[in-house]
């Protein structure tokens, strides 16, 4: 019948026809993002630029090329560091561009990898429990003589990859249970994302954080029904699971009825105040979203905002801080964290040149594409030597990795703090006493 | 199925094998996937390019001109692409030659006042390289975040500072070049005014024309004592332009004086803002330069002339940051059109200064005729206008008219005593206006002084000259198009 034809939606003519977002048309092509991207600055290659990428994204979804395996080469060396948009004058959100593009790519590699990407994002990290299984049989390869005997049998790559892996600590980050107290009057009421990679690995810093809030007269809750933000699973192309763990954090979080959601991993943060977007087309889930997305703060940014107590304890140390790129260019929050250390008496905080510029951890990329990412640590590692500071300061776990791996493998020799560690530090250790 | 690209790529053959030989897989491009992002620059223009090779070094990029001449192909440099009339555009096909690999500062003589660099460089990196020991290189285009060095030869850049400095080519005083010949030479060299013809005059500005700059001397200049910048904010036009013309009739030289309409403060402030008042009819950034003491007076001055012309504040930056953002705005202004349309065409005229009130009520008649908005942001201070015209490429039949009005800014510039080119070159863009300001036998002259350098026509061809050179022609058809370019 006519009239049944006439109201089915044409069919799209090619693939990237999905990726007619308006956020390309913002893109005049001027250019002035390309000096600030690290991998046209390694490669010099205009496909390796933000402009490049946003063009080839354009083209694809007018039809001119297809999204197949060569743009999703181009599409997947960009680190994701969103140095662009810090640069941009029109206020291009490169990031939902590359986002769209990686959607519709899903994972990046060889068959076999995108298996196992897809297996992880789908099944390991939306389940909490199973990602402390896998991290209990890390710990068991690390200590056990297993690790000697593998390595001894891996090809020289993988060999390389396997040193990445950090040291599983004993305990795993154990929330507990309730709402706890602040120390002193309290100020506000706030919510922590424990994150999967932090609890796992950092659940030192977890418990360092929980403190440093429960200091500034923070009433704490650690939701129980919350699990991994996503962005992995986003910055992958993988989005179904990653919708689902978002509506399972927004849930998690409005329910404990908190005046901020408080984050210490800086890609976490940049991905959780993204939800709105990423659910912007759920109906159910849109406005709670964009509710939830305002409440998002990363710790440095909520305790500026709060005003902090003045640490009294001294902690004699001299810092060079990495601007974690989720945190600087997702955010937006680079002076907070500098205020933080600077308030710690005995603190010296050196600036390193690009401070802001990737150090090539970008999530799974070191993993991904470890010949950029060698470089790029290569060249980070060399402006962290010429500040002479004897440990770099990096609130986010992907760049404490990959600077500790960076100490061992480029040098100099250097201690890898987050923020936290430091403050709890500095609350922690007494104040000096009137002299004798 | 074969395509015409599919078989181009087959009759290229030979050269492709013989360009891979010489640079390596990575460094030659031919998949759709890699080209398609070199047939745009700074403009709107897009041709698809057959070829893209990225040499490293000058004995490279004299390889890649000998096989184009081998292979008969037209070569088309490129600097980092941000030239905002075509000049990269491969108009006519061939070899898209990046220069981006040539990124180095070869030399640094700061008793000689010079710097030795590779045509990669970025603009802004030779000023970075300099500073700490108190020097700068002048040139400033807008987009000197970006922008190469050999580009600013290529377009005889200008930029806010070029006022009081000059120009790209007061700035080189030597260039080493590739002609088509394979000959690799200098010229001029190390001091000012070499003996002999002015070759680096003829050069720089010839929009990649003659051959492939490889190495450029360029001069550098003694930051000054103290800088002091305002902002003037206007409630009328032409208040506005009357403070320029009294500053300037003062005697006062502003290391820069630009101007900036609400529209174009709009766009600042919604794509990365600074704080310009929204609701400013235009603002004036002005500069001075100096001694402290002639700094201080010579912005005083410019303060009660904004003030006497009717500003409604003027605002003084009164330290580093302050005066950093308020030019981060300016030099973000053309980007920061992309936050309030999809497309911009820029504009770039010259009128005397005194015809500036009657150019910006002209353009505002334009607007109005056309039905199209336009944001006007320009360097005030020596009459060169930037009005960019806003549409939406989508729309059916806007690009006709914004071509039209375009036209119509250029004759009126043309008619008070201007020109049709302040700085961003001819390029693929304004090739059919030339005639416009010269005459066949101007053009003649020209093609002959081009074909000395380049006798086969090897180097950008379809740029800088309307083809064929006819004074009828050119006033009949606006926008002579190439077949292929898509707009």
């Amino acid at each position: 019948m006519e009239g049944a034809h006439a109201l089915q939606p044409p069919a799209p003519t090619h693939r990237g026809a999905v990726l007619d977002i308006p956020e390309l048309y913002q893109c005049v092509h001027c250019g002035l993002c390309l000096t600030h991207c690290p991998t046209y600055r390694v490669t010099a290659l205009e496909p390796e630029s933000p402009r490049g990428r946003i063009h080839l994204v354009r083209a694809a979804a007018e039809g001119r090329i297809e999204p197949n395996e060569r743009f999703g080469d181009h599409i997947y060396l960009c680190l994701m560091c969103r140095a662009c948009e810090t640069a941009c004058p029109s206020g291009v959100h490169y990031g939902r561009i590359a986002e769209a593009a990686r959607a519709v790519l899903g994972p990046p590699g060889s068959p076999f990898a995108r298996a196992v990407a897809t297996f992880a994002f789908t099944q390991l990290f939306p389940f909490p429990w199973r990602l402390r299984l896998v991290g209990a049989l890390l710990r068991f390869y690390q200590r056990s003589g297993l690790r000697r005997l593998v390595r001894g049998v891996l090809p020289q790559r993988l060999r390389d990859m396997e040193l990445l892996l950090p040291p599983v600590p004993d305990h795993f980050f154990s929330p507990p249970a309730g709402d706890l107290p602040a120390i002193g009057d309290r100020r506000a009421r706030v919510g922590v994302l424990s994150g999967c990679v932090m609890s796992l690995l950092f659940g030192a810093v977890n418990d360092a954080t929980v403190r440093v809030l429960r200091r500034n007269g923070c009433e704490v809750v650690i939701p129980p029904g919350q699990g991994c933000c996503g962005a992995l699973n986003v910055h992958n192309g993988e989005t179904q699971a990653a919708k689902a763990m978002a509506r399972r954090n927004i849930d998690a979080f409005l329910a404990a009825d908190v005046d901020a959601v408080i984050v210490n991993a800086a890609g976490c943060g940049a991905a959780m105040k993204e939800y709105g977007t990423l659910l912007r087309d759920d109906p159910a889930y849109a406005a709670k979203a964009d509710q939830f997305a305002k409440k998002v703060k990363d710790a440095s940014e909520f305790l500026v905002q709060l005003g902090i107590v003045p640490p009294a304890g001294r902690v004699e140390m001299v810092v060079t801080y990495q601007d974690p790129c989720h945190l600087v260019h997702g955010q937006r929050v680079r002076t907070q964290p500098r205020k933080l250390l600077e308030a710690i008496p005995g603190m010296q905080v050196v600036e390193m040149d690009g401070s802001d510029r990737c150090c090539g951890s970008a999530g799974i990329y070191n993993v991904t594409h470890p010949e950029m990412s060698q470089e790029l640590l290569r060249e980070k590692m060399e402006a962290i030597k010429h500040t002479a500071a004897a440990a770099v300061v990096a609130p986010n776990p992907g760049c404490m990795l990959q600077l500790q791996y960076g100490s061992q493998r480029f040098g100099p020799p250097l201690e890898v703090f987050h923020l936290m560690d430091l403050l709890d530090r500095a609350y922690e250790t007494p104040a000096a006493g009137p002299p004798p | 199925m074969e395509t015409s690209r599919d078989e181009a790529m087959r009759h290229h053959a030979p050269l492709l094998s013989e360009l891979r030989a010489l640079l390596g897989d990575a460094y030659v491009l031919v998949e759709k996937e890699d080209v398609i992002v070199y047939e745009q620059d700074g403009s709107i223009m897009q041709v698809m390019p057959e070829i893209v090779v990225l040499p490293a070094d000058v004995a490279q990029v004299a390889a890649v001109v000998h096989a184009a001449r081998r292979a008969g192909v037209p070569v088309v440099p490129r600097g980092s692409g941000t030239g905002l009339a075509g000049g990269a555009v491969p108009a006519e096909g061939g070899i898209v030659v990046s220069l981006a690999r040539l990124n180095r500062i070869a030399e640094v003589n700061l008793r000689d006042r010079l710097a030795v660099v590779e045509p990669g460089v970025i603009n802004l990196d030779v000023t970075k390289a300099v500073a700490k020991d108190g020097f700068f290189f002048a040139p400033d285009p807008s987009s000197q975040v970006a922008c190469s060095i050999g580009g600013n030869v290529a377009n005889n850049s200008g930029g806010p500072h070029t006022l009081a400095y000059g120009v790209t080519v007061n700035h080189v005083l030597g260039v080493e070049v590739v002609l088509d010949d394979g000959h690799v030479l200098w010229l001029g060299g190390r001091v000012p005014d070499t003996p002999g013809y002015d070759l680096t005059g003829i050069f720089v500005g010839s929009e990649g024309t003659m051959g492939i700059v490889t190495k450029v001397v360029v001069r550098l200049m003694r930051t000054r004592e103290t800088v002091r910048t305002v902002l003037g904010i206007f409630d009328q036009m032409d208040n506005a332009c009357r403070a320029v013309v009294e500053i300037t009739a003062a005697g006062i030289i502003p290391a820069a004086l630009e101007m900036m309409d609400r529209l174009t403060i709009e766009a600042v402030e919604s794509g990365a803002p600074v704080g310009y008042p929204r609701d400013a009819v235009a603002v004036l950034l002005v500069e001075v330069e100096g001694l402290r003491e002639d700094a201080d007076r010579a912005i005083a001055q410019v303060q009660a002339i904004c003030t006497a012309s009717g500003a409604r504040e003027v605002r003084v930056a009164t330290t580093d940051a302050e005066r950093q953002r308020l030019w981060k705005g300016r030099k973000g202004a053309f980007g920061a059109l992309g936050a309030v349309t999809p497309n911009y065409y820029v504009q770039d005229g010259v009128v005397p200064r005194s015809q500036l009130p009657a150019i910006m009520r002209r353009i505002e008649e334009i607007s109005t005729q056309y039905g199209l908005r336009i944001a006007n942001v320009f360097h005030a201070g020596d009459g060169n206008l930037h009005p960019n015209i806003l549409f939406d490429m989508r729309q059916p039949g806007q690009l006709d008219r914004v071509i039209d009005a375009g036209e119509a800014i250029l004759r009126a510039c043309v008619a008070v005593g201007g020109s049709i080119t302040g700085e961003h070159g001819i390029g693929l863009e304004k090739k059919a206006y030339i005639g416009l300001l010269f005459t066949p036998a101007d053009l003649e002259a020209m093609t002959r002084v081009r074909r000395a350098f380049d006798p086969n026509g090897r180097f950008n061809p379809a740029k800088l000259f309307p083809t064929p050179i006819s004074c009828g022609e050119i006033r009949r058809e606006p926008a002579k198009i190439p077949a292929g370019l898509w707009i």
